[in-house]
């Protein structure tokens, strides 16, 4: 089902369900953010919170709004929102639900980055979100170099990736067992993927990935669907089918970049989101809007229930949403069992 | 007729003792290594001489009491590993099944940690019991997940072993932040070593890796039958119920064993079981017994180049496993037909 709407010579194809799914999850996120702003150690109401973001409100609301949970709260809602386009573009260039970052070893690579310039340079916040992309991105063309043979075959590629991860997790943890214990701790909590203690900083590298990021995504994508018919197709269709792709895989490895340096490789939500999305909207694939709500969504439901989980202990995101990802895996696989007996 | 046919067999046969006796040879030979390489290098007469006759000798006490322990180490977890890997390649019907990448490693390694954590057990006589709950539940879990009996492909059983690995990486990594001493004690544990064991390690492993690997090698003929696929094996007498739960106690006994001794260790068990179908071909008797001398060989000789990269300092055999086996997996997912994957 959709509607075309024509205005100025430029015609949209709008598909009203995808459409009404993608606001319903966006205003989820955005009241899931709210909670988040009014929790915490010191509860403020919600008007006190609406006032001062309004410009209004008194000083020590003013403080505890801007200075402690908004960044944390912007990062959380951002980092959901690349994660989730990510995911979406990549199960779709991959043809497999499999081929989301975690799988294709970026998020390893972006950690080993970090653990590097944390535990080797030495050096902190900006240096080790420059760390995670450079891994990230080295990694990447790592692991396409290693699928390629005589094209990439979408499965090959997930392969490589656990391959390329696993060797990646060696190194992690070996740098980990020579630290000092302080700075393991510090390392391990990076590599659970945490915003706790996030600041303005963080807010402004992921924002800056997902203004300049998403859009392109948005752009290239309209061809997945015709990629997704296969490469004759897509060229019979007057589809660059080459350089749509390598555009569409940068700039998705650019958007999970982005959101590892920002917080730290956070599993599943890449996985997780886009065909969550998609079973919303009744679409075989979602698109990279709803995706990215529904991303959003998740990470900021799921820092929610990280701070209180386990009451006076602020766990790191990332347990809630491994915790949870591996479940909906767990759940999906004998799902899919059940399915192929009956 | 017959000595048309017996010709090659008998050459395929006598290959397959002169790989056998090479193996042991390479066995000889890194196990010799490995108690006289390390941070202080005795000359292997030395060794000779104060292995029979110990003396006060600073050489003497080395070999007695950090090197021979070590290497026995070595050598029981080395062929736990290379016989729960191949156990479990021919029960899944899966070249790239794994005691790392199937998730009971992890499965194991949450057993410790939960014991490390809430019930303050700090040895590793007290971890191994927990090892083997954690990785008999994985195994059993990841088994069921997989579709054991029904459709069995390889991508399915990996997956489940990814999904249960996330739930269980999850608990692992809450209970780890919250308790700080846990965490130390479990970095050391976790990367895969053999270096701060103590003597009587091998001692507390030695009865379930003798009943795992017994158990093992009696599979052999039924995990051949099985091969054959369900049905076959049902008819020349060997229940796939029965060969399945078997080996899965087998893999369960010895993965817990090595992992409660010496930590997850990744590919060995991805190594070993190819490196002896290149030599010996299908015949799961021969490949079994290969794994029982080249699981040692290879842990042995990666624990010695350990020692020896970044001398004096030393390389956890674990990491050197790693990134010796993973470029192994990728040629392997390289050169294989994607079809049979």
């Amino acid at each position: 089902m959709r509607t075309v709407v024509r205005a100025a010579g430029l015609s949209v194809r709008v598909y009203p369900r995808a459409l009404i799914v993608g606001v319903v999850l966006l205003l989820v996120a955005l009241a899931t953010a709210l909670v988040n702003l009014t929790t915490g150690d010191f509860p403020v109401p919600v008007a006190e919170v609406l006032k001062s973001l309004a410009g209004e409100g008194d000083a020590g609301t003013d403080f505890i709004v801007y200075e402690l949970r908004l960044p944390r709260v912007l990062v959380t809602l951002l980092v959901g929102a690349a994660l989730g386009a990510s995911g979406a573009v990549f199960q779709s260039l991959t043809r497999n639900p499999l081929g989301s970052p975690d799988f294709v070893g970026l998020t390893t690579g972006a950690a080993s980055g970090a653990l590097i310039v944390m535990l080797i340079v030495g050096g902190g916040g900006v240096q080790v979100g420059a760390g995670a992309i450079v891994g990230c991105v080295v990694t990447a063309v790592v692991v396409y170099l290693l699928a390629f043979r005589r094209g990439v075959h979408p499965f090959r590629l997930v392969l490589m990736g656990i391959g390329v991860s696993a060797l990646l997790e060696a190194l992690n943890s070996y740098l980990i067992y020579r630290a000092r214990l302080n700075e393991a701790v510090a390392a391990q909590v990076w590599l659970i993927g945490s915003v706790n203690g996030r600041g303005w900083t963080e807010v402004v590298i992921v924002a800056v990935t997902v203004a300049v990021l998403v859009p392109m995504v948005v752009y290239f994508g309209r061809h997945l669907k015709l990629l997704a018919l296969g490469d004759e197709m897509a060229v019979l269709q007057g589809v660059p089918v080459e350089r749509s792709r390598a555009v569409l895989a940068l700039a998705a490895v650019g958007l999970s970049a982005g959101a590892t340096a920002a917080a730290g490789p956070i599993a599943f939500v890449a996985l997780a989101a886009p065909p969550l999305a998609a079973r919303l909207s009744r679409s075989p694939s979602s698109g990279i809007l709803p995706a990215a709500a529904m991303g959003a969504a998740l990470l900021s439901a799921g820092d929610w229930a990280a701070q209180h989980a386990l009451p006076g202990n602020d766990i790191p995101v990332g347990v809630v949403t491994a915790a949870l990802g591996g479940i909906y895996l767990t759940w999906l696989l004998f799902h899919e069992r059940r399915g192929a007996r009956a | 007729m017959t000595a048309v046919v017996a010709a090659p067999l008998r050459k395929r046969a006598k290959r397959r003792w002169i790989g056998f006796a090479a193996a042991f040879a390479v066995l000889f030979v890194v196990i010799a290594l490995s108690v006289a390489v390390g941070s202080r290098t005795i000359p292997l007469s030395t060794v000779w001489q104060v292995l029979w006759h110990s003396d006060a000798s600073a050489e003497s006490a080395i070999v007695h009491d950090l090197r021979l322990p070590r290497t026995l180490l070595g050598l029981g977890v080395g062929a736990a590993l290379g016989l729960a890997g191949t156990v479990m390649q021919a029960l899944t019907r899966n070249p790239l099944a794994e005691p790392g990448l199937l998730g009971v490693n992890l499965g194991a390694s949450t057993g410790v940690v939960i014991s490390i954590a809430f019930l303050g057990v700090g040895s590793a006589a007290g971890y191994v019991w927990f090892a083997f709950v954690g990785a008999g539940l994985t195994s059993a879990a990841v088994f069921a997940l997989g579709g054991a009996g029904r459709h069995p492909t390889p991508e399915r059983q990996i997956l489940a072993g990814i999904s249960i690995t996330s739930v269980l990486g999850a608990i692992v990594w809450a209970i780890l932040v919250l308790r700080r001493e846990a965490f130390d004690r479990y970095r050391h544990w976790d990367v895969g070593s053999f270096s701060d064991r103590d003597s009587g390690t091998v001692l507390r492993i030695l009865p379930f890796l003798v009943a795992g690997v017994v158990l093992a090698l009696f599979l052999g003929r039924q995990l051949n039958a099985l091969s054959l696929g369900d049905e076959s094996a049902t008819s020349v007498g060997a229940s796939p119920v029965r060969v399945r739960a078997l080996g899965l106690l087998a893999v369960t006994l010895l993965c817990g064993a090595a992992t409660a001794a010496a930590g997850p260790i990744w590919f060995l068990g991805l190594a070993v079981p190819y490196a002896a179908r290149m030599i010996v071909g299908s015949d799961q008797r021969w490949i079994l017994a290969y794994a029982l001398v080249l699981g040692p060989a290879l842990l042995l000789g990666a624990d010695v180049l350990g020692r020896v990269l970044v001398a004096p300092a030393e390389l956890p055999v674990g990491v050197v496993t790693a990134f010796l086996g993973a470029p192994l997996f990728i040629a392997l997912c390289r050169r294989r037909r994607l079809s049979s994957l």
